[in-house]
């Protein structure tokens, strides 16, 4: 690979990788004029230019390049799609005895949810995922991807996350419009067509929450309800994660069923570790936690779902009633 | 004895993660010890020992503290050593940017937290280009997209490391990160010969020497001047 960069044009390089701007953008080279000089010797000027304070030799820049565009190519190569089943084979609790299960399947557009008090063990099944667990955690866990061993890239690379979070102290920090705020994720994603993205998270996330934003609103500024549909939207449509966690969504000003069938829709396979029972009776299944490890999974019996559709109910009714209050209308 | 060298700005997390990692390392029943380098004070130590880790700090006061640092690591190497330790991790704070205390052949960690902003990763220099394992704390705070161009940004800058995030509260992540402790092989008897990764600051003017006046007039040595068209 360097010995295939090293020679190119720099605007040849860009040309056929234009991710590898965001490389020379990182090590400060400014590349501007300079597209039709080689790579190795833009490298070389700026190593000399820097004189005394150069980080980098010339050589090492090249050989960070090389490996920054053949993880970017990995990254394109699409195995986070061929995700289609998360499998968990049982450890053991806190205790040392066998885990409740034989196997957990749970296969992409499916829901789980995850039950049990703080400190039963629920971050932990958490990090045995993204660690794809080997039997070497302390639960002693194994986990499977399309019913197999999976890589082991998958636990360092940043480009291949597994599991999205989202999560109840979640902010935004950035300061930028929602827009700007969204190609700048798409942009890190390497998503083809940024503006038709963009413009299908803001409508999703605008379905989700009461009320609606601009483009050019500031992230900073978007309401509690507000944020946790884009940050919903964001995740379902931009993320490349298989496996999205969602640990306690609350439900002021956003349409939980919805933000979930989003999900859904797209083929995640997702985690909820909710205490509502409008959530958890969403899911097909729930994992019990305790004393460390899964002590049972059940199905959501069909009494169960007579209750779910009573709570949607109430629910929808509820998201009404506070919509129209923040409308000014009379209730009655 | 293994030694890994962790370093990041103020506040990003260094204790909490070392604090956490090493919690796991314990529960293996190994034994590890910490040094703290700083500037002018650090309450790290306080926290290590609450944690029964045994601690040494070490303040630079008026030096340079990537100078301090290297002139007193081999000490500390044999103190670990002497004290039996399997693991020992130093801790430093990165406070310029411009230093790394990374070692060559020596495991090297950089922690940054997703709140100090996405052009951070371009900022932060050696510290975290030449680093082997890249910590990123603080994603219990921020939106998932925050993370994902944060990450992406840090392995822009440093494409060969590998990257992990971890919770400092929570501990999530930092069982792992002791794992890659553990996986390391090499051991290190004494660091004589060894090398730094990256140059120490080439100083040695006379503000190094204890002046204050400012003016061309007491600037001697190593002084360089700023362009301004
Ligand atoms: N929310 C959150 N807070 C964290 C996390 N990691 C660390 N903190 C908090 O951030 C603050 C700074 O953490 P430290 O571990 O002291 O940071 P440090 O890098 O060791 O700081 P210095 O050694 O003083 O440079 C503390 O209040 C921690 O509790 C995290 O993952 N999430
Ligand atoms: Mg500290």
């Amino acid at each position: 690979m360097i010995n295939e960069i090293k020679n190119q044009t720099v605007g040849a390089l860009l040309e056929s990788y234009p991710f590898a701007a965001v490389y020379f953008d990182g090590h400060h080279v400014d590349t501007k004029g300079r597209e039709s000089s080689t790579v190795v010797d833009v490298f070389s000027d700026f190593v000399t230019a820097a004189g005394e304070d150069a980080v980098t030799t010339a050589d090492e820049l090249l050989e960070g390049l090389s490996e920054h565009v053949q993880q970017m190519l990995l990254f394109l190569a699409d195995d986070l799609d061929t995700v289609q089943s998360l499998g968990l084979l049982p450890g053991t609790h806190k205790d040392g005895t066998p885990e409740n299960f034989t196997n957990i399947t749970i296969n992409s557009g499916e829901t789980i949810c995850i039950v049990g008090p703080t400190g039963s063990g629920k971050s932990r099944l958490l990090a045995d995922i993204e660690w794809i667990a080997q039997g070497d955690t302390p639960t002693g866990r194994t986990i499977l991807l399309n019913d197999q061993i999976p890589d082991r890239k998958w636990r360092f690379s940043p480009t291949h996350k597994l599991v999205a979070q989202l999560s109840q102290n979640m902010n935004f920090v950035m300061d930028l419009t929602v827009q700007e705020f969204l190609e700048m994720h798409a942009e890190s994603r390497l998503a083809d067509n940024v503006r038709d993205v963009v413009v299908r998270i803001i409508d999703q996330a605008n379905a989700l929450a009461g009320e609606s934003f601009a483009p050019t609103t500031p992230i900073t500024s978007l309401s509690g309800g507000q944020s946790r549909a884009l940050m919903i939207a964001d995740t379902a449509i931009l993320s490349r994660s298989p496996i999205v966690l969602i640990d306690e969504i609350e439900n002021a000003g956003i349409d939980r069923q919805k933000a979930l069938q989003l999900l859904l829709s797209e083929e995640k396979i997702v985690l909820m570790a909710t205490h509502d029972p409008v959530l958890a009776l969403m899911g097909g299944r729930r994992l019990i936690i305790a004393n460390g490890g899964i002590e049972a999974v059940i199905e959501t019996t069909e009494n169960e779902r007579v209750i779910l559709k009573e709570l949607a109910v109430m629910d929808r009714r509820m998201t009404d009633l506070r919509n129209r209050l923040r409308r000014g209308e009379r209730l009655e | 004895m293994k030694l890994v060298t962790v370093c990041g700005p103020p506040s990003s997390g260094k204790t909490a993660v070392i604090l956490k990692a090493l919690e796991a390392f314990a529960d293996r029943g190994l034994k590890a010890g910490v040094v703290k380098f700083d500037c002018l004070s650090t309450e790290d130590d306080v926290l290590y020992e609450k944690a029964g880790i045994p601690v040494k700090k070490g303040l630079s006061g008026p030096l340079c503290p990537d100078h301090y640092f290297v002139s007193n690591v081999e000490e500390i190497v044999q103190w670990g050593r002497s004290q039996g330790f399997d693991l020992l991790v130093s801790e430093s704070a990165g406070l310029c940017n411009r230093c790394s205390p990374h070692i060559k052949e020596v495991l090297a960690v950089c922690v940054v937290d997703n709140l100090s902003g996405v052009t951070t990763p371009k900022k932060i220099g050696p510290m975290l280009k030449m680093a082997d394992i890249v910590v990123i704390t603080k994603g219990d705070i921020v939106s998932q997209a925050e993370r994902e161009v944060f990450a992406s940004r840090v392995a822009a800058v440093n494409p060969k490391a590998a990257v992990l995030h971890v919770n400092g509260l929570t501990g999530q992540g930092a069982f792992e990160l002791s794992s890659l402790f553990d996986d390391e092989e090499r051991e290190v008897e004494s660091l004589i010969g060894y090398q730094l990764r990256f140059t120490m600051p080439s100083a040695l003017c006379s503000y190094c020497l204890g002046e204050t006046r400012i003016g061309e007039s007491y600037q001697m040595g190593n002084v360089r001047k700023m362009k301004i068209d």
